[in-house]
C-alpha cells in the first residue's frame, strides 16, 4: 500500500529501455543517407527522456546553422574577453555582467567601428543565418518525415519576436542602437529600460495579451502534464489505444476534467490548446514590441488617452500618512 | 490465542510494510505545519515595517526591517557637539588672542573658536587641524570646506533643512574620517577594447552599485549637466533630435538606483512607478531630491573640483587623478535624512552663515 503510493511520486522517467539501438528507417526521401551511424545509451538521459543517444541527422542546414551559431557565440565571448583585457579570471568573475552591446545611437543604421558595435552587427548577422537555417532544418526534416509543419510554424513565431527585437524594429527606428545587447544582466537592463523609456510596457495591450498566453501556456502545460502523469498508473502515458477505448486512462483523465469543470479537452484538443497558447505568446509580444517607439511612444499616456489608467486622488508623500520619526519608532519631542 | 484469522497474520508476514518513508513524510509535514503555526502565531522572525508614500494599492511605500529601524544609524552617537558660549562685550577674539588663528574663524571669540576647532578635529578625525603650525593641504581644503558648509546651510537650507532644521557640519560627510567614505571619482570608460556606448557599462564597479548599468552616470548628470530624462511626453511618436533614447533611460536608471541606495529607499519614495516622469504623480521628496541634485552640481563645480591642485597624489582618483567629488551618498550614507535627521547645526551658528554675523540669540 505504502510502496504503491510512492511508486507514482517521481521526478524522473520511470521506464528506461536499453537494448539494441533503434536505428530508424529509410524512405524514398533517403533520410538515412546523411544520418550518423552510431548510437549509444545513457542511463542519465534516460531519466529525462529516451535513453538512446543518436543517430542524428544534421544535413546541410544543420551544418550551416551550427557553424554560424558557433561563430556568433565566439564573437560575443571574445569581445567580452577583450573587454576584461583577456583575463580569464575576470572573464569568469564578470561573465554575467559582460556584454556585446549594439552600436551607440550616433551610428544610426550605418556600419559602426568594430569596437563600438561593429562586432555586434557582424555577430548578429551570423546569429540571423544560424537561427534561420535551423528553422529551415526543422521544416525540411518535417517534410522528410511527411509530418505537418506545426513545429516549424511554432518555432517561426518565436523567430518573429526575435526578428522584431533585433531587425524589424531597429530598422523602423532608424538605428541599430535599438537592438538588444548580448549579455546576461545587460539584456535584462535593456528590458527594464525599454519598458520605462516607452512609458511602462504594462499598459501595452499586446504585452498584456502576450502575458495572458504566456501564463496560460504554463497553466495548460501544468494541467496536461499533471493529468497524464496522474493516469500513468493506468498506462495513460502510452496513449495509443487509450485514446479510443472506454474505461482507459485517457477516458478517466477526460472524465476527471469534465466532472471538475464541466468541460474537457480531448487528446487532440489539448495539444491544439497548448500549441496556440505557446505560439500566440511571441506573436502578440512581437506586435507589442514592434508598435513601441514606432507608433506609440508612451504607453501610460496612451492608456490615459484610452481611459484605462485609473486616477488616484489620495495625496503623494509620506507626510500625508505619517512621519519619518514615526517610521524610525520615535516621535518628535520624545 | 489470537482471535485474528490465520490468513491475516500470514498475509502480513509475507507483505511487510515499509513505514520509513511514511514516518519521514509525517515528520516533515508536521515540522512544516509547526513552523507555519509559529510564524503565524508569533510573527515573522524578521519583521518589517513600511512607510506609506502615496495612494493605497499601488505599492507606494518604503519597507525596512524593524531591527534596522531599531538599530538606527550607528554614527549618530559619534557626533560631537557642545553649546556655544554667547559672546559678551569685551570677550577677546581669536584673531587677536592667537598668533596663527585660522583667518576664516578669526572673528569668533576665543571660547567659541576653541570649541569649534575642537569639534572639527573630532568630526574630521584630523587631530592637528588648525593647530597653528605649518599650513598643509589639509588646512587649505578645510578652509574651503568651511566655506562650503556655510554655503550649504545658508543657501541650500531648502534642501538640508527641508523637514525642520537639520543642517550640515563636517561630520555629515566625514563621520570622524579624514577622507569621507562615500566620495566618488570618474572611472569611465570601464571596458577595454571598446568605445562609445559599449565602453561605459557592463562591469562590476562600486560606481555601478554592482549592476551592469552604466558606470558614468554621476559624471554625466552632475559634471556635464546632461538632462535627466527618460520618456517622451507624447503618447504618439514625435521624435525630435535630443529626445531621450533607451541609452539615456539606462543611465538614468543607474543614477536613480544610486540615489535609492544612498537614501535607503526604493523608487516609490519619490515616484509612482507606473509613470516615473509624471510631475502629478511624484511625492514632495521628488522635488527635494531635484534640489539635492542641483546642490551637488554646484558643490562639485564651485568647491571640490577647484581643489584639484591642492591634494597630494594619494588623495586623487585612481584613473584620472581627479579630485574627490560629492553626491547623494556622501552625506546621506543610507538614510533618508543624513544621521536620521539629527539637527547638527543647532549648536553651530558659526557654520550656519557666511555673513560673519553669527546668531547666538538662541543661547542667550
Amino acid at each position: 500500500m505504502i510502496m504503491a503510493y510512492f511508486e507514482y511520486q517521481n521526478i524522473f522517467t520511470q521506464v528506461q529501455v536499453q537494448g539494441p539501438p533503434e536505428m530508424g528507417m529509410d524512405n524514398e526521401n533517403r533520410m538515412a543517407q546523411e544520418r550518423t551511424s552510431g548510437a549509444t545509451f545513457s542511463t542519465l538521459i534516460g531519466w529525462i527522456g529516451n535513453a538512446q543517444l543518436g543517430p542524428i541527422y544534421l544535413g546541410w542546414a544543420g551544418v550551416v546553422s551550427l557553424a554560424t551559431g558557433t561563430l556568433w557565440l565566439n564573437i560575443v565571448g571574445l569581445n567580452m574577453l577583450a573587454q576584461v583585457d583577456w583575463s580569464i579570471p575576470e572573464f569568469i568573475r564578470q561573465l554575467f555582467w559582460l556584454a556585446l552591446e549594439p552600436p551607440g545611437p550616433e551610428h544610426g543604421l550605418s556600419m559602426p567601428p568594430l569596437n563600438d558595435g561593429g562586432w555586434y552587427i557582424i555577430a548578429s548577422f551570423f546569429l540571423l543565418v544560424s537561427v534561420m537555417t535551423w528553422w529551415l532544418r526543422v521544416y525540411l526534416l518535417a517534410v522528410d518525415h511527411k509530418m505537418g509543419k506545426h513545429i516549424a510554424w511554432a518555432f517561426l513565431s518565436a523567430i518573429w519576436l526575435f526578428l522584431v527585437l533585433g531587425l524589424f524594429r531597429p530598422i523602423l527606428m532608424g538605428s541599430w542602437s535599438e537592438a538588444v545587447p548580448y549579455g546576461i544582466f545587460p539584456h535584462l537592463d535593456w528590458t527594464t529600460a525599454f519598458s520605462i523609456r516607452y512609458g511602462n510596457l504594462y499598459y501595452n495591450p499586446f504585452h498584456c495579451l502576450s502575458i495572458v498566453f504566456l501564463y496560460g501556456s504554463t497553466l495548460l502545460f501544468a494541467m496536461h502534464g499533471a493529468t497524464i502523469l496522474a493516469v500513468t498508473r493506468f498506462g495513460g502515458d502510452r496513449e495509443l489505444e487509450q485514446i479510443f477505448d472506454r474505461g482507459t486512462a485517457s477516458e478517466r483523465a477526460a472524465l476527471f476534467w469534465r466532472w471538475t469543470m464541466g468541460f474537457n479537452a480531448t487528446m487532440e484538443g489539448i495539444h491544439r490548446w497548448a500549441w496556440w497558447f505557446a505560439v500566440l505568446t511571441p506573436i502578440t509580444g512581437g506586435i507589442g514590441i514592434l508598435l513601441t517607439g514606432t507608433v506609440v511612444d508612451n504607453w501610460f499616456l496612451w492608456a490615459v488617452e484610452h481611459n484605462f489608467a485609473p486616477e488616484y486622488l489620495e495625496p503623494y508623500g509620506y507626510e500625508a500618512y505619517g512621519s519619518y520619526e514615526g517610521f524610525l519608532g520615535r516621535e518628535v519631542g520624545e | 490465542m489470537s482471535i485474528r484469522p490465520k490468513w491475516f497474520d500470514q498475509w502480513n508476514k509475507e507483505n511487510p510494510t515499509n513505514l520509513k518513508g511514511l514516518v519521514i513524510l509525517g515528520f516533515s509535514l508536521g515540522a512544516a505545519v509547526f513552523a507555519a503555526v509559529l510564524i503565524v502565531g508569533l510573527g515573522s522572525p524578521a519583521p518589517t515595517d513600511s512607510m506609506q508614500t502615496g495612494p493605497r494599492g499601488v505599492a507606494m511605500y518604503v519597507p525596512e526591517f524593524e531591527a534596522s529601524l531599531r538599530r538606527g544609524d550607528p554614527t549618530v552617537a559619534g557626533f560631537v557637539t557642545s553649546e556655544p558660549i554667547p559672546p559678551q562685550p569685551g570677550d577677546p577674539l581669536a584673531r587677536n588672542a592667537y598668533d596663527n588663528a585660522e583667518p576664516l574663524l578669526g572673528d569668533l571669540t576665543v571660547a567659541n573658536y576653541d570649541r569649534l576647532v575642537e569639534a572639527m578635529r573630532a568630526w574630521t578625525g584630523i587631530p592637528t587641524l588648525f593647530d597653528g603650525e605649518e599650513e598643509t593641504y589639509q588646512t587649505v581644503v578645510a578652509r574651503r570646506m568651511i566655506e562650503m558648509t556655510r554655503n550649504i546651510n545658508e543657501n541650500w537650507d531648502i534642501h538640508v533643512s527641508a523637514y525642520g532644521e537639520n543642517g550640515v557640519t563636517c561630520y555629515t560627510c566625514h563621520r570622524g574620517q579624514p577622507v569621507p567614505n562615500n566620495i566618488w571619482f570618474r572611472i569611465s570608460p570601464v571596458n577595454e577594447a571598446t568605445a562609445g556606448w559599449s565602453a561605459n557599462q557592463n562591469r562590476v564597479t562600486m560606481a555601478s552599485n554592482f549592476t551592469s548599468l552604466p558606470s558614468d552616470y554621476l559624471e554625466t548628470f552632475l559634471l556635464d549637466f546632461e538632462r535627466i530624462s527618460v520618456h517622451d511626453l507624447e503618447p504618439r511618436v514625435q521624435n525630435f533630435p535630443g529626445d531621450p533614447l533607451i541609452q539615456q533611460t539606462e543611465r538614468t536608471y543607474a543614477f536613480m538606483n544610486y540615489i535609492a541606495g544612498s537614501l535607503g529607499v526604493n523608487c516609490t519614495f519619490c515616484h509612482n512607478s507606473r509613470a516615473f516622469y509624471d510631475g502629478a504623480q511624484v511625492t514632495p521628496q521628488w522635488g527635494n531630491a531635484s534640489l539635492g541634485i542641483q546642490m551637488v552640481q554646484e558643490l562639485n563645480a564651485d568647491y571640490l573640483i577647484p581643489l584639484a591642485d591642492v591634494y597630494p597624489p594619494e588623495r586623487l582618483g585612481p584613473v584620472y587623478q581627479d579630485p574627490p567629488l560629492a553626491a547623494c551618498r556622501t552625506c546621506h550614507q543610507g538614510y533618508q535624512r543624513p544621521l536620521e535627521g539629527l539637527n547638527v547645526i543647532a549648536n553651530w551658528p558659526e557654520l550656519a552663515t557666511s555673513s560673519g554675523e553669527y546668531d547666538y540669540s538662541a543661547f542667550e
